[in-house]
């Protein structure tokens, strides 16, 4: 288990450090019920559209399922009820909930509609990372910069998801059981990063909940997206369209560090000629843990 | 209203061999009972492999399945659930009870009838045969690359998937059939009087869901047609190194998948719309908005496929286009809701088990709907998509909906069919029991895809462990109610207290008239109809 500690020991850093909120959208946390606001304006936006339809439903809800509740209560033959068989029609109230409704539609569009140009806004970005998806691995590149690198699931979780034992949620050890990988991808923050995603061979999509979106990699389609991160963080993420029998187990990490850092690590990739030594400027965790 | 059942050797169903009668059939009693009884026998198929699925995730790690096997279970589970167990009930339902309800002696094309049946036990052994021979060594198992089969995923492994492909085939032909023949009865073979707008809700959903069978089969039918071409005869449709586009499939695809959606939930529609009438002792509220709101939910699932595919990348304005056009869908569903619960409102209510599942279906299928609009909306759908929050949704629609309906239609025209009441009191156990538990299975579903659970995932982190094990725990309890379901269907086919002609006090409609157990040949003449013995009574509105 020793291995795994400098990970741990930045994640902890991370927390330490105060920025709660990157803290709480690492990962996701057990009896989690909620999306959470995430790092980025993108996730923000979701999850304030998500909380704005929760909002409606739930009071919609409670209107509808409080009528039904109060006529299964009152009018209930036990309790002496006589039908009405005369109220079977009222054009007021058919042309009521149908005019509401369709007001509370355009409530929710106007939001919807403004997030959704706001996301295809792609335009000004500082810095390109092609992502390939592959079974079941990822490949980041940074464009232009000549490094790329795969990403695959970490060598702990594969020999425990191997071993067909039951994975102890207790133990702090397995807190990133399928959610580590061997080399993360580190993006600086405060920087409107693009992204061009593609796959090899079947469709994948990218995920990181904490970035708020997911973009299908489709064989043959070059797909753009866009994140601007605000806080520095470790934030994990799954494929999330079935690749597979692997689909599972090929995690996403996102290691987010200030500008400065992040130059720092990437000319240290560059001028990293050997595996083993690019594999150590991308993630500390690796290189206690070298490649066999 | 006199039956037409005076000249007892009209009355041929107890002079034929147990052969004849169930193989050779082409009466319409006879083959809806086929039907239901195949679709409850693919509902434990498709069961069982549920529980594999909740098995596995009841908690973290890979202990019974490897992930391949897995992921066959997810998308046999997901075919056999659709096209063996939902779609054939509402068949079945619609045989027995369209002709009652219209007044005609048979549908109005009985060969195609038994030959739509029998297409099915035939596709189904297609589709199943992959998994069995696995089980002998043979092959390398059931596609396993999800059930709407994206290329080039889906292309990926062995032969199995012509398997598929041809027992989608085979379905289809056999839902056309069955489509043409209800069309064809409905609109032909009404008794005098039955005019469009007195037709009982549940034909009215039946015919607009057969219009949407004959228009989206051959879509799927052409669909899988190109993977299969692209699998063994070398076109890329939809093959990107050949020139061709994977996201075509999906447009494809989906053009089908979303109509198919509203042919599992507007039956149940149908059979909500003539239960709570008859438990509340008054008639339908708002029977042509109904109507009306039927049309236009049909005609949206045309025009709105696209959101099944919001993270594939598509332009703006087709996103917001999509967004839009689904957000619509909530108008008409809202009116069925809100006149479902205004038909309650200063009735005379009365809670038996087929009214407890109408009220369960009312009440979680507008959770469903609930959820069904946030995915709509675009900017959440980004975090929604392809997780466990869709998972919840549409089980919610599926499950507590579409089959919950499929219940409570079992249970309202059960001592129709066999002539004896169902045990009441099971079948409130039967309701409560698979409350509670399709509740704890389906619920937390929710909170796990909106904590970042992907979908079609055999293991996941330790932070999803309680969620799934409630989950799972909820699968298996909702698993063995049905049991207990079969046990109260096979009692009451059985014996019994006898039920009476009308068997429910507020009950209305032609098929009530008829005696109980329905005789083999009703309506030979036609009925004479008056509007007060109509469901919905009021025939100006």
């Amino acid at each position: 288990m020793k291995k795994f500690r400098p990970q741990h020991a930045i994640a902890g850093l991370v927390a330490s450090l105060g920025a709660t909120l990157a803290w709480a959208a690492e990962k996701a946390e057990p009896w989690q019920l909620n999306l959470t606001p995430g790092v980025t304006r993108t996730a923000e936006r979701a999850y304030e559209m998500h909380m704005i339809m929760l909002g409606i439903c739930v009071v919609i809800g409670i209107i509808v399922f409080g009528a039904m509740a109060y006529s299964i209560f009152k009018f209930r033959k036990s309790k002496g009820a006589v039908p009405d068989k005369t109220f079977v029609h009222s054009t007021k109230l058919e042309i009521l909930w149908t005019a509401v409704p369709t007001l509370i539609l355009v409530v929710m569009a106007y939001p919807a509609t403004v997030k959704v140009i706001e996301a295809y806004q792609t335009e000004g970005h500082e810095m390109t990372v092609k992502i390939v998806g592959q079974q079941w691995l990822w490949t980041y590149e940074y464009v232009g910069e000549g490094v790329s690198f795969t990403s695959r699931l970490d060598r702990r979780s594969d020999r425990l998801r191997q071993s067909g034992v039951k994975v102890d949620d207790n133990d702090p050890a397995n807190a990133n059981y399928l959610l580590d990988v061997d080399n993360r991808l580190v993006l600086p923050t405060d920087t409107k990063i693009r992204f061009i995603l593609t796959a090899d061979d079947v469709i994948h999509a990218w995920w990181v909940p904490a970035l708020g979106w997911k973009s299908d990699a489709i064989p043959g389609i070059v797909n753009e997206q866009w994140t601007e991160i605000r806080e520095p963080g470790i934030y994990r993420g799954q494929c999330a369209e079935l690749c597979g029998k692997d689909h599972g187990f090929m995690p996403i990490v996102v290691e987010a560090v200030p500008k400065a850092e992040f130059q720092a690590r990437l000319a240290a990739m560059k001028s990293a000629n050997d595996t083993t030594a690019r594999t150590a400027a991308l993630a500390p965790a690796a290189a206690v843990a070298p490649k066999i | 209203m006199a039956t037409t059942h005076a000249d007892p050797h009209a009355d041929h169903g107890h002079q034929q061999s147990f052969f004849q009668r169930w193989f050779m059939s082409t009466n319409h009693k006879d083959i809806g009972t086929l039907y239901l009884v195949f679709s409850l026998v693919m509902f434990l198929v498709g069961g069982s492999m549920a529980l594999v699925i909740r098995a596995e995730l009841f908690q973290p790690g890979l202990q019974l399945v490897d992930p391949a096997f897995f992921n066959q279970m997810t998308t046999m589970h997901a075919l056999v659930m659709i096209f063996g167990a939902v779609m054939p009930a509402f068949v079945g339902l619609a045989n027995w009870m369209i002709p009652l309800m219209v007044g005609a002696p048979d549908m109005a094309l009985p060969r195609m009838n038994n030959w739509s049946f029998w297409i099915m036990p035939f596709a189904f052994a297609l589709l199943l045969m992959p998994l069995v021979l696995q089980l002998f060594g043979i092959g390398s198992g059931a596609p396993a690359g999800g059930w709407t089969l994206y290329p080039p995923l889906s292309l990926q492994g062995g032969s199995n998937v012509a398997f598929t492909i041809f027992a989608i085939h085979l379905m289809g032909i056999s839902s056309i059939m069955g489509a043409i023949n209800i069309i064809a009865t409905i609109l032909n073979m009404r008794a005098p009087g039955m005019d469009l707008l007195k037709m009982p809700i549940f034909v009215w959903t039946w015919l607009i869901t057969a219009f949407l069978l004959i228009a989206v089969m051959p879509v799927l039918a052409g669909a899988v047609t190109m993977l299969l071409t692209d699998k063994f005869f070398g076109t890329s449709f939809f093959n990107a190194a050949g020139g061709g586009d994977p996201v075509l499939y999906q447009h494809v695809f989906w053009f089908f998948g979303h109509p198919e959606v509203y042919i599992m939930i507007l039956p149940a529609f149908g059979i909500v719309s003539e239960i709570i009438p008859t438990f509340a002792r008054k008639p339908l509220f708002g029977y042509q908005a109904m109507v009306y709101a039927t049309a236009s939910i049909a005609f949206l699932s045309f025009i709105v496929w696209a959101h099944h595919m919001f993270t594939v990348g598509m332009p703006l304005g087709a996103e917001l286009y999509f967004m839009y056009a689904t957000m619509l869908i909530a108008i008409p569903t809202g009116v069925k809701v809100f006149n479902w619960v205004t038909t309650m409102w200063r009735g005379s209510m009365t809670f038996e088990t087929p009214m407890l599942f109408a009220l369960g279906f009312v009440v979680m299928f507008t959770i469903g709907g609930f959820s069904g609009l946030m995915l709509a909306m675009v900017p959440a759908d980004y975090q929604y998509h392809d997780t466990y929050f869709v998972v919840a949704h549409f089980h919610y629609v599926l499950v507590t909906g579409a089959v919950f309906g499929i219940m409570a239609g079992v249970y309202y025209w059960l001592p129709k069919w066999t002539g004896y009441m169902y045990n009441e009191t099971l079948g409130k156990v039967h309701f409560w029991g698979s409350t509670i538990f399709v509740n704890l299975l389906f619920f937390p579903q929710h909170f796990l895809g909106l904590a970042g659970m992907p979908r079609r995932i055999p293991d996941y982190n330790v932070a999803f462990a309680d969620f799934n094990m409630w989950s799972s725990v909820g699968g298996f309890g909702f698993g063995f109610m049905q049991l207990l379901f079969v046990y109260i269907v096979w009692k009451c086919a059985r014996g019994g207290v006898k039920a009476t002609d009308r068997v429910w006090e507020g009950a209305k409609g032609l098929e009530w008239t008829v005696p109980s157990p329905a005789p083999h040949h009703t309506f030979t003449k036609p009925p004479v109809l008056r509007d007060e013995d109509l469901a919905h009574g009021d025939v100006a509105h």
